[in-house]
């Protein structure tokens, strides 16, 4: 049988960066393939050349054995090539189900948009993936999640051949991954190939049938599933063996640190009330769309709310000032990394020290190089691969963007660290040294506040963990009655898990 | 089967590109480039270009021209635009010329003044921008018309021209033993100001930050709109010490004085390589293309070239300044990115 898609010998190099060299990848119909790899191993690129974004410098794409050059990411499409990317890419000012039927809206007479029809389809996909979005709502505004959603329904209106999806789970929590792989393994038993990528295997395990390895832009090995272990595909993919992964340390919790009380922003969240001491980690837990990002954005600052009062270190914070708030050593990694935790034209030099320019100067001035040095070392310790940190941070692969938010904020040396899917998109190495960095923090101090839709993640990280459901907090666990059952019954609403 | 050892020269240089070429990689190399060739060019060709009393006078033109892009620069950079900025200098020469009119005598008292006046003027502008909201390409150009409007109803259709000569010729005097206006010198300090600010401060960080990602900068405890205030509040300042020069180099004080004056402001920040949609662009560029586009103007002048043809200059110079940078920056891509080694065949459809 010949694959549908395949790949063979392709190199694709940006400046002086070879972000592939040799890769191959062979997909059939019917089967859903995993590619994992370390960040910035060349994953997306791969997808980009399958998805005519990029031309390969080298080699070639074979479509049914026959080889192909997609001039554009349309020539693709008409291929029967559905993609998701790693990054949402929705028209901010265009609705929801303009943007699912981008250039194909269905016409009623005289060549107009048929709304309604374009409306009724758009329901019926987020129907098939128990989404609860209104279709007639601005892109602009939703949370990444919910983009990564319609991201999913658009690349499902296709009813492709091919489905390439990179990433499209890094944000959701384990309800919609549930559904989303439901309709996955539907479109595979009636003849679709699937391409998955992600950096959590248990996904990998569960919806794939065969994996293939890179590593830095070469082809490593493909195999069935059936042969394959976690530990060993992490050997194969980073070269070497990884220690645990979860390694929090006991800490004894110290003074209170954050303190939130009756926070309330109608329409979001609702009389929210926790504390965090020092030396903790609390993580916030719950579905898409339950407030979790909400309330910390409000927390720090970016956001208004309505009601309720913030205390750090028993001081009243400022509402709606986040210089305030970092002064006050409050720190928030957030959700959106392009839209919010960077600037992306900027270098990973200027990224990484943005929130420490006054601190990083001199008399207000920033002469002698203390910006290099500090990006330089955060770059080292965090592994962000780039060739120079004078690159702007558009250049990097999607794991090592997320790097350097975490670099940046981190940096900040902070009291109160609040942060919002850690380890989105970020792989399995340097995942445990996130991990490890937050429980040293902790154990220096630091009060965390971690927003997870990972379950593994919180369960292993947090010290205690808050529920909230549908904009308020339903479920207080401690860590030892917190298991993947408790929280996950307090998320879907259930009554009886609150604590 | 392709194997990596087949790789052509082009890929295996990891250095980066030669100094040669990062240098006319970039804009502003193209206009110091340019610069140099209209000089050689013109003074070789037109009669009277290249002396000494050609320079003095594109520099006395080119002060306030150079004074007000220095604020615009900035403002430009965080992806706003301020064309208040003639109308600005009109208003602050009529208030400068009432006061003295009525009787205030003491120089840097009407200085203070007018400075203060240009603050409050810019400070309006901030108002409507930051706490309204508003879009600055149009608040601006309300302002325009309404500061304008202004100049006239406190001067109406009269000229004040009746200052002590001292104050008049000193403003146009010469560095001693030189024909360079002295007043290059404040400008070459403010330059300075406005270039380590825009360059080696927190400030200037925050205004590329704001300029490419408002929201973001937010996120990183950037005052994104307390930012976006001062530098009109700066601007509107500068405008006026434009105005105060302006006054005195002409000595006369008239409502319509310096109209226009935005449009070679904006022109020469566009053409110094400021992106207009904000983030992108630096001092060194527009300074280049102010002392271009005064050079240019007054060559073609004394080649009696007619007012209309240096309108179109001016005009061509403007749209070659947004187009320019961004053809550069694409040739700059073009050499980086190889096109593909092997051609494929395209599938027929
Ligand atoms: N437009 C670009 N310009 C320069 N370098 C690029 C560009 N796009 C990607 N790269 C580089 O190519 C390499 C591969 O990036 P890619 O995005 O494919 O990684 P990835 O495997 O998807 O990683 P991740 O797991 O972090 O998403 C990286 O080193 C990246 O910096
Ligand atoms: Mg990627």
């Amino acid at each position: 049988m010949l694959p549908v898609l395949a790949l063979e010998g392709v190199d694709k190099s940006f400046g002086a960066v070879a972000a592939l060299r040799d890769a191959r990848l062979e997909l059939y119909a019917g089967e859903a393939h995993a590619l994992v790899g370390e960040n910035g191993a060349g994953k997306s690129t791969l997808v980009k050349i399958l998805a005519g974004v990029h031309g390969p410098d080298t080699g070639s794409v074979l479509l049914d054995g026959q080889p192909v050059a997609f001039g554009s990411p349309a020539d693709a499409r008409a291929a029967g090539i559905a993609v998701i990317y790693q990054e949402p890419t929705l028209f901010p000012d265009l609705s929801v189900a303009e943007n699912i039927f981008m250039g194909r809206q269905p016409l009623k007479g005289l060549r107009r948009i048929d709304a309604a029809a374009m409306r009724e389809r758009t329901n019926e996909l987020f129907a098939r993936l128990g989404v609860r979005i209104d279709p007639d709502r601005p892109a602009r505004g939703l949370s990444i999640a919910d983009q990564q959603l319609v991201e999913i329904a658009k690349a499902l209106s296709f009813d492709a051949r091919v489905l390439v999806m990179d990433e499209p789970t890094a944000a959701l929590s384990g309800v919609e991954v549930d559904r989303l792989f439901a309709v996955a393994r539907s479109l595979r038993d009636n003849g679709a190939a699937i391409l998955f990528i992600s950096h959590r295997f248990d996904e990998v395990f569960s919806l794939c049938q065969r994996v293939t390895v890179m590593r830095d832009g070469r082809w490593i090995a493909t195999d069935e599933i059936g042969n394959l272990t976690v530990d060993g595909v992490v050997r194969t993919m980073v070269g070497r063996d990884i220690s645990a992964l979860f390694p929090k340390m006991a800490t004894e919790p110290g003074e209170v640190r954050l303190q939130v009380d009756g926070l309330t922003r109608h329409g979001y969240f609702d009389d929210v009330s926790f504390t965090v001491r020092g030396g903790e980690i609390v993580a916030l837990a719950g579905l898409v769309g339950a407030g979790r990002s909400e309330v910390a954005r409000a927390i720090f600052g970016v956001d208004r709310y309505d009601a309720g009062q913030v205390r750090v270190d028993g001081r009243p914070l400022r509402p709606g000032a986040p210089p305030a708030a970092i002064d006050a050593g409050l720190a928030l990694v957030p959700e959106d990394r392009r839209q919010q935790g960077l600037v992306m034209e900027l270098s990973i030099e200027r990224n990484a020290t943005l929130p420490r320019r006054w601190a990083l100067s001199r008399l207000g001035l920033l002469f002698g190089g203390g910006e290099r040095r500090s990006a330089a070392e955060w770059a080292k310790r965090l592994q962000v691969k780039a060739a120079r940190n004078t690159d702007p941070v558009s250049t990097l692969s999607g794991g090592n963007q997320q790097k350097v938010v975490l670099a940046k904020w981190l940096s900040t040396a902070p009291r109160v660290l609040m942060i919002d899917e850690p380890t989105r998109g970020i792989d399995v190495g340097t995942k445990s040294e996130v991990h490890r960095l937050l429980s040293q923090l902790a154990s220096e101090g630091v009060a965390v506040l971690m927003v997870s839709s990972e379950l593994p993640e919180v369960l292993g990280m947090a010290d205690r963990v808050l529920v909230m459901h549908e904009g308020r907090l339903v479920a207080d666990i401690p860590r030892d009655q917190a298991d993947e059952e408790s929280v996950m019954f307090a998320a879907t609403g259930q009554r009886g898990a609150a604590a | 089967m392709a194997t990596d050892t087949l790789v052509t020269p082009a890929r295996t240089a990891k250095a980066g590109p030669p100094a040669w070429r990062r240098l006319f990689g970039s804009w502003d190399a193209v206009l110091i480039l340019a610069l140099l060739v209209v000089v050689l060019v013109a003074s070789a060709t037109i009669e009277g270009v290249g002396s000494p009393r050609f320079y003095r006078f594109v520099a006395l033109e080119a002060i306030p021209i150079a004074l007000i892009a220095l604020p615009m620069t900035l403002v430009i950079i965080t992806g706003e635009i301020d064309l208040s900025v003639a109308s600005t200098v009109g208003l602050t020469c009529s208030v400068l010329g009432q006061l003295w009119y009525l009787g205030v005598t003491s120089l840097p008292l009407l200085i203070l003044l007018s400075l203060l006046l240009g603050a409050v003027l810019g400070a309006v502008n901030g108002v409507f921008i930051t706490v309204f909201g508003l879009p600055s390409l149009a608040v601006t150009i309300g302002t325009l018309a309404l500061y304008r409007g202004l100049a006239y109803v406190v001067l109406g259709d009269r000229a004040i021209a009746d200052y002590p000569p001292t104050w008049t010729q000193n403003a146009v005097a010469p560095i001693p033993g030189t024909v360079i206006p002295w007043f290059v010198l404040v400008l070459a300090a403010l330059a300075v100001v406005f270039g380590v600010l825009l360059y080696a401060t927190p400030i200037g960080r925050s205004l590329y930050a704001i300029g490419n990602n408002a929201e973001a900068s937010n996120f990183a405890g950037i005052s994104v709109l307390r930012t976006k205030f001062w530098l009109f509040v700066a601007t509107g300042a500068m405008a006026a010490l434009a105005g105060v020069f302006w006054t005195f180099r002409f000595a006369s004080a008239r409502a319509d004085n310096a109209t226009g004056l935005e449009l070679a402001v904006v022109a020469a920040v566009l053409l110094g390589g400021v992106s207009i949609f904000g983030g992108r662009g630096g001092l060194v560029g527009v300074i280049a293309a102010v002392a271009l586009l005064g050079i240019l103007r007054n060559a073609l002048q004394l080649a009696d070239v007619p007012a209309n043809a240096l309108t179109i200059v001016t005009g061509t110079l403007l749209i070659l300044s947004v187009v320019g940078p961004n053809l550069v920056r694409m040739a700059r891509e073009r050499l980086r990115r190889r096109r593909p080694a092997t051609t494929l065949e395209r599938k027929p459809s």
